[in-house]
């Protein structure tokens, strides 16, 4: 017998107003900007789509969303092979795995915007570590406060500093869980190295390596925090990403109606992009 | 194909082991001839599969040498000696086909695509797999993947020796017997050396034409399943193999004659040796019957399996089993028990140390 009553609600309810308040309502207040003018006051005009026609012909936001997509496929193209190689150096037991576990977590720990100003002084040409021992020990000239290339390379190097732990981490959970009889088994059939790595591990890790790109890309795609402390987007528009774009948009000239309409559209990119991804991933599961 | 010689093999996970205690196999030597049938029978941790992965390769002995037809292959690594290993749980690459999987080990080798694809052909109709060929491995059933890993150990023609880790382990009960008797039938066409390691003794006793009783690390008797059963050589052999296993009671030893509660119990035949330790009489369930005189018990307990039934008793306050076909006695019910003298044993420290008496059938046999 199916009891039936209301009591479920007082479970769902509490969620709901959570939801509520910290996505559904702020989202709807963006959604209410992006289609009305403000000039303060309270007072607001209907625009209808304009903001979004307006922000999909600009060529800023054209730019921005190249330099935001460039940025984003640096560091995968990076990191996930990067993670994937370290993963598999590690070792599987003994003493020194929590020693490198514990290593590896460190540079996640480390709040964004003390990343970002760590790099800042670690890579300033006349005080800065890095930025010393490059310009005046090896003669290589680098600025990153002038030169857009040196820019990118700190933002990106830094990136992988920060973030290649997570892939590390991600693919070597994947890898001690492969069983040794697969290993075993393989040094039978005569296995390669290569082939261990393709038809055993590879394949092992695909859950993890999907979860881990994904996060990747959500996070390097809405990155905020370190470049804007490291280089505030320059020099020049040269490191300005689509967030930081639209925090200049939205603070800084204080076009609000644009600026939300931007959010949306940069929202319904990064929502597309992870669907196409993991339905990629893991239609072959499925079947 | 190869005869396998085992010599003065001895193992130990440690690196200075100090006493017989710290090793997992504690000398072994063992003669494998070509294109038999073994079973590698013993209970979890006794080092079967120490001994198995040490064949294999994937492990190397503290001491002693392991032998392919005389060749010393102590050093080889797994991929150059030859063999073949099925695990306990179905080791197949996902991303494959079942066609690639079975390929897999002649193209790691390097074989000619056209005798690889004949190779496959073939071992895919032994298996009954080749309707499945060109599906992916990953979405096999676990008896089929548990075949695929068996035919990637087939389809190569020279192998050495398949050896099989409780490869049945998790296989549905069902499927076992197939499984179990396409294995029989496998071995009966490549006439290859195969090992199975198990501790099931129903599947050691039909698969094995020799089976390879192990304990704590050592080998306790090599025999045919029915020298197994009629002739334990030793009381482990005897509890282990059988169900219920045989009754093993403490017993006395005056002048040749051995009590047991007071009661003279007749032996198969003399007791060779000084007969000085701990002496046992074993006698299966089966040969155990209920009579009107003989050894008085109690009956504690009957349980019904069907074929027969197994009546449990007590005498002199050791447990007893008899196994009977008809009616069986009510449970708290005084019966007396009769041994069958040709299958009473004696056990000195473990060791059996009767021998059959003159002139009988078993004495026979044992003399030629």
């Amino acid at each position: 017998m199916k009891t039936e009553n209301q009591k479920a609600w007082f479970f769902v309810l509490p969620v709901l107003a959570l939801v509520a308040f910290n996505a559904l309502i702020p989202m709807m207040t963006v959604v209410n900007y992006s289609v009305q003018e403000t000039f303060g006051d309270n007072v607001f005009f209907w625009q209808g789509l304009d903001w979004f026609q307006q922000i999909l012909r600009s060529d800023r936001f054209h730019a921005a969303l190249g330099r935001q997509f460039l940025f984003t496929f640096l560091i995968l193209i990076i990191e996930v092979p990067l993670g994937i190689a370290i993963a598999l150096s590690m070792p599987r037991k003994g003493f020194w795995v929590p020693v490198c576990l514990v290593l590896m977590a460190l540079p996640m720990l480390i709040p964004w915007n003390v990343v970002g100003a760590m790099w800042n002084i670690f890579t300033l040409p006349d005080i800065g570590l890095l930025g010393y021992f490059l310009n005046h020990v090896l003669g290589i000239s680098y600025d990153m406060t002038q030169d857009p290339v040196a820019a990118w390379v700190t933002i990106v190097t830094m990136d992988v500093w920060h973030w290649t732990s997570l892939v590390v981490l991600l693919a070597y959970a994947g890898l001690v869980s492969i069983p040794d009889a697969y290993y075993q088994a393989a040094k039978i059939d005569g296995a390669t190295n290569w082939a261990v790595f393709r038809f055993i591990q590879l394949p092992k890790m695909k859950t993890v390596l999907t979860i881990a790109i994904l996060l990747r890309f959500m996070d390097s795609f809405n990155i905020y925090t370190e470049p804007f402390v490291l280089t505030g987007g320059g020099p020049g528009n040269s490191t300005t990403l689509l967030s930081i774009d639209l925090v200049k948009i939205a603070l800084g000239q204080f076009d609000l109606g644009p600026a939300a309409a931007m959010s949306l559209i940069y929202f319904a990119i990064t929502l597309l992009v992870s669907w196409l991804f993991y339905t990629l991933m893991t239609k072959d599961d499925l079947n | 194909m190869a005869k396998i010689t085992l010599s003065k093999l001895r193992h130990s996970y440690l690196s200075t082991p100090k006493s017989d205690s710290d090793y997992a196999l504690k000398e072994i030597d063992l003669d494998w001839t070509d294109g038999g049938a073994y079973a590698l029978l013993g209970p979890s941790g006794c080092g079967k599969s120490t001994l198995l992965n040490i064949i294999s390769g994937l492990l190397v002995p503290s001491e002693g040498k392991i032998l392919f037809d005389g060749k010393d292959v102590t050093a080889l690594p797994p991929d150059q000696r030859n063999i073949a290993q099925v695990f306990q749980f179905p080791v197949i690459y996902d991303t494959m086909s079942v066609y690639d999987n079975l390929a897999f080990p002649l193209r790691n080798r390097g074989r000619d695509e056209a005798v690889v694809h004949e190779r496959v052909m073939a071992i895919a109709e032994m298996l009954e797999v080749t309707g499945m060929l060109d599906q992916k491995a990953a979405g096999l059933s676990p008896d089929n993947k548990q075949k695929i890993s068996m035919g990637r150990g087939l389809v190569r023609e020279d192998v050495n020796v398949v050896m099989f880790d409780e490869p049945l382990t998790v296989i549905d009960p069902h499927l076992k017997w197939k499984l179990r008797s396409k294995l029989k039938e496998l071995h009966q066409r490549v006439k290859a050396t195969m090992i199975y390691v198990t501790h099931d003794q129903t599947e050691a006793l039909t698969f094995a034409d020799q089976v390879v009783v192990m304990q704590l690390g050592e080998v306790v008797q090599i025999g045919t399943p029915v020298e197994l059963f009629e002739r334990p050589a030793h009381t482990f052999v005897g509890h282990f193999i059988g169900s219920p296993g045989m009754n093993i009671l403490p017993c006395e030893l005056q002048g040749g004659t051995a009590y047991f509660g007071g009661q003279p119990v007749a032996l198969e035949g003399p007791v060779q040796g000084a007969a000085q330790g701990q002496t046992e009489i074993g006698i299966r369930p089966e040969f155990v019957t209920l009579s009107d005189s003989g050894l008085p018990a109690t009956v504690t307990k009957v349980s019904d399996i069907g074929r027969h039934t197994v009546v449990e008793c007590e005498a002199a306050g050791q447990r007893i089993n008899a196994i009977t076909e008809g009616a069986a006695p009510a449970k708290g019910s005084a019966v007396h028990l009769a041994f069958r003298q040709d299958m009473t044993r004696l056990y000195v420290d473990g060791w059996l140390a009767t021998v059959p008496a003159a002139g009988t059938p078993a004495a026979i046999e044992g003399v030629a």
